[in-house]
């Protein structure tokens, strides 16, 4: 089985144990959004192996805090990539990038 | 361009004779576009040395009779490459890239609805010091969305000079052209390299992102909501249902119109190859140099020739896709697919483009980031079924496949055609899961794809992509393939038959001995010695399988049939599960050489090719045995 992949994206910002408590209800990642949710970019996180090289790419394209991000669609009933509106531009996203991204909702 | 000479002489005299300047951007800026604005046609593509990244050069004359040379580097987010391709960018503007010559000037292109995103970039060049032009290309579409921009604030406060230009409309250049005239970018002395690119990792992004900010507030104003076009377009292709579906349907006409609307100048094609064929025999004598003409350069390169439509009709559906922006939609819906055999949905766009040639195709995975990733592609991409297959599939298709509609509307040909590249498909995707039990599989990879604003296909551009993509296509007719012939045609004459002969010429041939010897291996797959003969040749080029049964057929008939159609004489001479089988082999189709030395090339060694050839071999002879042998029980 495909560990990486959560079943279902079904109550997006209600269990996540991240560390930020004080604002615990609102934050939640990307990848959780609800589709058509605006929300604020909060954090991009560094994934392990790469030296940060994603967290600076993910940031370069525009995903950096205080920006605003909305979920247009998703494909494969949440398992597939994830359409993202960030600035002026839209990008097609796995659940591997668009998990670091933290956001807290509008 | 014979008006210019009084101002060459007011150049400076320690000028270069053309400078070379870049021109730099993100993906889907407009980029290629003001290059073939520039350059028109005078355009040179080749690779970068030692890699297969396609590398665009040309040349343009401004107003004021200086001459320029420039390069078209591939497009980059940003210069800490993460892509092959931007690695070459990267290294092209460092000026340490091997074979290359460091530009003197860069021109910046943006597009002008999307300057948030773009202008990062330029921040971050203007870190290197390198002499630069911004170029602010897509003004019309910004204009029309509402998009002010102030071009003489945003040149203040950037400190480099700031154009407007719409590629895709003549005259859209023109402001380009008249500041290179006035940087004086020809009197520079050479640059300094390698440029200081370790300043790049030192910026931060956020304070470039800022700085985009404070540019935007005080140079632009824009309404708030996206391209509705692009919206409207979106919530259609995009959706969980219909996207799928729309992409289906898209795929299915494509694949219908190869086949429907190249008929009819495919039948010109061939009416004038036979033309000129008739003519050719009614004016030489009869001997070894008519016959060489007749039957080795025309009927052989003519058999080939004669599918240019459909490849053209190919390409440029691919071409307009691409153009449309359509194709990185499809790679998203097509995402979660890919990743289920362990491929990125961007592999989607160089398997396309095998569809037309493995070999762009190939070149194409320069954008997958992932070695491993991008190696899987490389290895599946020969199993799209390529255009140079087309021949041969369409040949057998219309030799043994009735001419009838299916449920009204399919016609059955088409269906056979469009069951012959899914069987392609289907194994491309078992050969990926088996690769990805068998290597080692690297952690999970990134998708990031920029889904850019749609825009018309801009017929120039496309006019542009099928004239450089058809140059190809002929120069191979009109060297590998036609040399081929020459050479088949040599080996299918000698040694002549012997006194008292009875069989046709080929057989005592040294063609027809080197068939004779491979039938024994291809016997147990129902092929015929002529077919093994063509498959000789094919090696070469897929479709010269075609040519050289052109050849074969045309030589082992007796004079009065020399005429017929290639199809109808393989209707009569092979059975039906030999067409089949070979139909079959086809979709694997082990042999082509420019694609075995891409992947050489790509991969820096003999292992990857090799591995290629022996799975495909054993695949096509594998699939072939039990197709033949199932039509054989079946039939019979």
């Amino acid at each position: 089985m495909k560990s990486h992949r959560q079943p279902r994206p079904a109550a997006p910002h209600a269990t996540r144990p991240v560390a930020a408590a004080a604002q615990a209800p609102s934050v939640t990642t990307l990848d959780k959004l609800p589709v058509r949710a605006t929300a604020t970019i909060r954090e991009v996180q560094a994934t392990g192996h790469d030296g940060g090289a994603l967290k600076r790419r993910l940031m370069e394209l525009g995903f950096v805090p205080g920006e605003r991000v909305q979920v247009l669609r998703r494909v494969f009933f949440g398992h597939g990539p994830l359409a993202v509106r960030v600035g002026t531009s839209t990008f097609a996203m796995r659940k591997l990038e668009s998990s670091l991204v933290e956001v807290v909702l509008a | 361009m014979a008006t210019v000479s009084p101002d060459v002489t007011s150049a400076p005299t320690t000028a270069l004779a053309a400078p070379l300047i870049a021109l730099v951007g993100n993906p889907n800026c407009g980029k290629t576009a003001l290059f073939n604005r520039l350059t028109g046609a005078r355009q040179k593509v080749g690779n970068y040395a030692g890699v297969t990244v396609e590398r665009k050069e040309g040349q343009f004359v401004s107003p004021k009779g200086q001459t320029w040379r420039v390069l078209d580097l591939p497009g980059a987010y940003s210069l800490l490459a993460a892509t092959p391709d931007e690695a070459i960018t990267r290294d092209v503007i460092a000026g340490t890239r091997s074979g290359e010559a460091a530009p003197v000037g860069l021109v910046c292109v943006v597009d002008a609805t999307n300057l948030r995103l773009n202008l990062r970039m330029v921040l971050e060049l203007q870190t290197l010091g390198v002499p630069m032009v911004l170029a602010i290309n897509m003004m019309d579409l910004a204009t029309r969305r509402g998009i002010h921009i102030d071009t003489a604030r945003l040149q203040a406060a950037l400190g480099i000079p700031v154009v407007e230009a719409v590629a895709v409309r003549a005259g859209g250049e023109r402001a380009l052209l008249a500041q290179l005239d006035a940087l004086g970018w020809t009197t520079l002395p050479a640059p300094q390299t390698p440029r200081p690119m370790e300043r790049i990792a030192q910026a931060s992004v956020e304070d470039t992102h800022r700085r985009v900010g404070e540019l935007l507030a005080t140079c632009v104003t824009m309404p708030d909501n996206a391209s509705p076009l692009t919206a409207r377009l979106d919530r259609h292709v995009l959706h969980p249902v219909f996207g799928p579906l729309i992409l289906a349907a898209l795929m299915f006409l494509v694949f219908q119109a190869v086949f429907s609307w190249a008929q009819a100048p495919m039948d010109a094609i061939e009416a004038g190859m036979g033309a000129l064929g008739d003519v050719l025999k009614a004016h030489m004598p009869e001997g070894m140099l008519r016959s060489l003409l007749i039957e080795g350069v025309i009927g052989g390169a003519g058999s080939v020739l004669v599918f240019l439509p459909q490849i053209v009709i190919l390409f440029g559906f691919i071409l307009a896709l691409e153009d449309s922006g359509y194709l990185p939609r499809a790679a998203f819906l097509l995402d979660r697919i890919m990743a289920s055999v362990g491929l990125s949905g961007r592999a989607f766009i160089p398997l396309l483009s095998s569809f037309a040639c493995a070999v762009p195709g190939i070149m194409a995975t320069r954008t997958i980031a992932d070695p491993r990733d991008r190696l899987v592609t490389i290895l599946i991409a020969p199993l799209m079924t390529c255009s140079a297959r087309l021949p041969v599939y369409a040949m057998l298709i219309a030799a043994f496949i009735p001419d009838r509609e299916v449920a009204g509307v399919f016609n059955l040909q088409g269906l056979v055609l469009f069951a012959l590249y899914m069987a392609g498909i289907g194994s491309a995707m078992v050969v990926a899961l088996v690769l990805k039990r068998f290597m080692r599989q690297s952690a999970a990879q990134p998708l990031l794809m920029e889904l850019p604003d749609y825009h018309w296909p801009h017929l120039r551009n496309l006019a542009l992509g099928l004239w450089e993509r058809t140059a190809i296509f002929v120069q191979r007719v009109g060297t590998i393939i036609l040399s081929l012939m020459v050479v088949l045609w040599l080996l299918s004459n000698f040694p002549a038959p012997p006194a008292g002969a009875t069989g046709p010429a080929i057989q005592y041939s040294a063609a027809g001995t080197l068939g004779r010897a491979l039938e024994v291996v291809f016997a147990p797959i129902g092929f015929t010695w002529q077919i093994c003969i063509a498959l000789v040749p094919g090696m070469a080029a897929r479709e010269v399988a075609v040519a050289a049964l052109g050849t074969v057929y045309a030589m082992s008939q007796t004079g009065d049939e020399l005429s017929n159609a290639l199809v109808q004489l393989i209707g009569h001479a092979w059975s039906l599960p030999t067409a089949l089988s070979l139909m079959t082999w086809y979709v694997f189709a082990p042999q082509c050489l420019s694609t075995v030395i891409v992947v050489k090339r790509e991969t820096n060694g003999w292992r990857m090719p090799l591995l290629m050839l022996g799975y495909l071999f054993a695949l096509a002879y594998g699939a072939s045995f039990a197709v033949y042998r199932a039509a054989l029980a079946w039939g019979g």
